[in-house]
């Protein structure tokens, strides 16, 4: 179950060894050759209409003037292009203040996220606490409680907190820290930081150095794939949420784009809507291709800790 | 919720509550700071803070909250199993349960078998495998509301729109997707399979790299054919994590909230009202005020079939996964 460092070795070992289901010796056989050529190209076709196709077709739908798009969705531009519908949509939506929001929002996630999940690992595994198995065995019992069900005791605690008497309704605290609280996070880093090497630490304690140093010196900059996966992740959530927004963030210029899309809907243009659409979805397609082996190495990795 | 989730529990709390070595004869105040109790209660404290405040207390006020009666203007009152007796009344639970079962069903057998088949397939391909998981993952990176709003528009009843207007291409007819009560359901697992099959796609080849090669090597000496070694070798050797997905997979469909909300708001006809909407219903549906304990209640309600279902599950399964 060490899935680092040990487990990230032995994975990039096989990406690079060559597939095992089709031996060499089958591969040099026509027939599978050519029924499993076919069978890629297939899937191929398949994942590109399927995976990429209405991401495409969004894109063209974007700048095509509406009364086309209405009338012919698959047609490539029948009367030419309609690439106002971009700045139109930018300037009577005002996207540029929602895309703000929505930024403010992932990286604020990102830094309570982070901060939470690498202080409580590293006490944990390095600082070993009294009452350290009590803490990680409640951190685990949280991994089964559907987050969505929290949703109602968590909106009351919010709109009517516990000691103290204001509303956090309309505050991007609100959505910030209950982020923060996730045990994935905690427990990922915390695997992570039970196999760095005890060796290390020691060696820092007996030149003196104490656990802030410890901490800031030694173990963060030894995590940062580890960090660059939790950042992913914690950025692509954030910009992905609904719900939690839409309930805390009632003041409209506070919300980020996905709640102000759902909400203009009826009301805006299809031409526009579309491209504000492509707006929203543009971000986090960019970051996916620039940091793709992150996030599927996430993947894996949180179906392997899942697993 | 996974064996090995399990397992690691115990070994996780023996070894952080063994402690550094040593013999301490007393604790005093001042011993506690000395031995750095001061730098582990810094770091532990966010974690602590924000996990009591937006986990644990949440949770224990949800159970208290499925008792009362709770408006947020009046102190909540005690009201016994109340709220509990009017969620199973309420001629809309059965409703809402049904459709949760069918979606998760239909999601099953749309979403379960094509990731696998995909996994198998892109972990056989010989030059850039990468572009075939980054297309199987694209649809997971979009967020949830442009993709259901997207596909809002795909599955425009009128004969012009997209879906409709590819259907004609092969001489089907015009379909009313999520307009007719029979259709509304399975266009909305069609897209939520959409958005979700890729990072199933992911694990499964992450899990398929750890397949040992040898056996597949003997299963060819062995004179195994193709179809023989999938069945034979590569099904076994992932059963944990196809179990695992699987299980996941029934957790999170049974909490589907979003596409019904956004594409159909639970119809027609309350045909796509599912629990979590319900749910919503109670608590934010009404501008008169939410009945908050109701809404607790059938939280809670789901939360225990939720967890008896996957006790079961893994019973069930155990003798399989462990071999």
């Amino acid at each position: 179950m060490s899935v680092f460092p040990l487990g990230r070795r032995r994975q990039r070992l096989h990406d690079a060894s060559p597939p095992a289901l089709v031996l060499e010796d089958d591969w040099s056989r026509p027939s599978v050759r050519w029924g499993l050529g076919t069978a890629h190209t297939v899937l191929l076709v398949l994942l590109v209409i399927i995976g990429l196709g209405p991401i495409l077709w969004l894109a063209k739908s974007a700048i095509t003037p509406t009364q086309d798009t209405l009338a012919t969705p698959l047609a490539l531009f029948p009367h030419g292009f309609a690439w106002s519908n971009l700045t139109d949509a930018w300037n009577t939506i005002d996207i540029g203040l929602y895309m703000w929001n929505t930024i403010v929002l992932a990286f604020g996630s990102l830094i309570a996220q982070i901060v939470v999940a690498t202080t409580g690992a590293y006490a944990l595994s390095a600082l070993r606490p009294k009452f350290g198995g009590v803490i990680m065995a409640l951190l685990l019992t949280t991994l089964f409680v559907p987050p969505v069900v929290l949703l109602v005791p968590l909106y009351v605690e919010i709109v009517h907190p516990p000691l103290i008497d204001h509303s956090f309704v309309n505050n991007y605290f609100a959505i910030w820290l209950p982020e923060a609280a996730s045990a994935f996070n905690v427990v990922l880093m915390k695997r992570f930081f039970d196999n760095l090497p005890r060796e290390i630490f020691e060696a820092a304690r007996i030149d003196g150095c104490g656990s802030f140093r410890l901490f800031f010196s030694i173990v963060l900059p030894m995590s940062r794939p580890i960090l660059g996966v939790v950042s992913i992740f914690a950025v692509l959530a954030s910009w992905k949420d609904y719900l939690w927004p839409l309930l805390v963030l009632g003041n409209t210029n506070l919300q980020p784009l996905s709640v102000r899309l759902y909400a203009i809907e009826d009301f805006t243009p299809l031409g526009y809507f579309l491209a504000a659409m492509l707006i929203t979805c543009i971000v986090p397609i960019i970051g996916f291709l620039v940091f793709q082996r992150g996030f599927l190495r996430g993947t894996g990795l949180s179906g392997a800790l899942k697993g | 919720m996974t064996p090995k989730l399990e397992e690691m529990g115990p070994a996780l709390t023996t070894e952080a509550a063994g402690g550094p070595s040593g013999v301490r004869l007393r604790r005093t105040p001042l011993t506690w700071v000395q031995q750095g109790g001061i730098g582990r209660l810094v770091f532990l404290l966010p974690l602590l803070l924000v996990f009591g405040a937006f986990s644990w207390y949440p949770i224990v006020r949800l159970v208290l909250m499925s008792f009362q009666y709770t408006n947020l203007v009046q102190p909540p009152t005690w009201v016994g199993l109340a709220n509990f007796s009017a969620v199973i009344h309420d001629p809309l639970f059965p409703i809402a349960v049904r459709n949760t079962a069918e979606f998760a069903g239909l999601a099953l057998v749309f979403g379960y078998p094509i990731p696998l088949i995909a996994a198998v397939l892109i972990s056989e391909v010989r030059s850039r495998r990468g572009l075939y998981s980054a297309l199987a993952y694209l649809p997971v990176v979009i967020p949830p509301v442009v993709s259901v709003l997207l596909w809002k528009t795909f599955y425009d009843a009128a004969p012009n729109g997209v879906f409709n207007t590819i259907l004609g291409w092969v001489g089907i007819g015009p379909q009313p997707w999520i307009q007719s009560q029979s259709a509304a359901l399975p266009s909305l697992v069609l897209e939520s399979t959409w958005a979700n099959a890729g990072s199933t796609v992911i694990i499964y080849l992450a899990a398929l790299t750890g397949v040992n090669r040898e056996l597949y090597e003997a299963a060819s000496v062995d004179g195994a054919g193709l179809w023989k070694k999938v069945w034979h070798v590569t099904l076994p050797q992932i059963r944990t994590v196809l179990l695992v997905t699987m299980i996941l997979q029934i957790i999170g469909t049974a909490q589907v909230f979003l596409e019904p909300y956004l594409f159909t708001l639970g119809g027609p006809a309350n045909s796509t009202l599912t629990v979590m909407l319900l749910i919503y219903d109670y608590a934010f549906g009404n501008s008169l005020g939410g009945d908050y304990g109701k809404a607790a209640a059938l939280s809670l309600m789901l939360v225990a079939f939720l967890a008896v279902f996957s006790l079961i599950y893994l019973r069930v399964t155990r003798s399989w996964s462990n071999q």
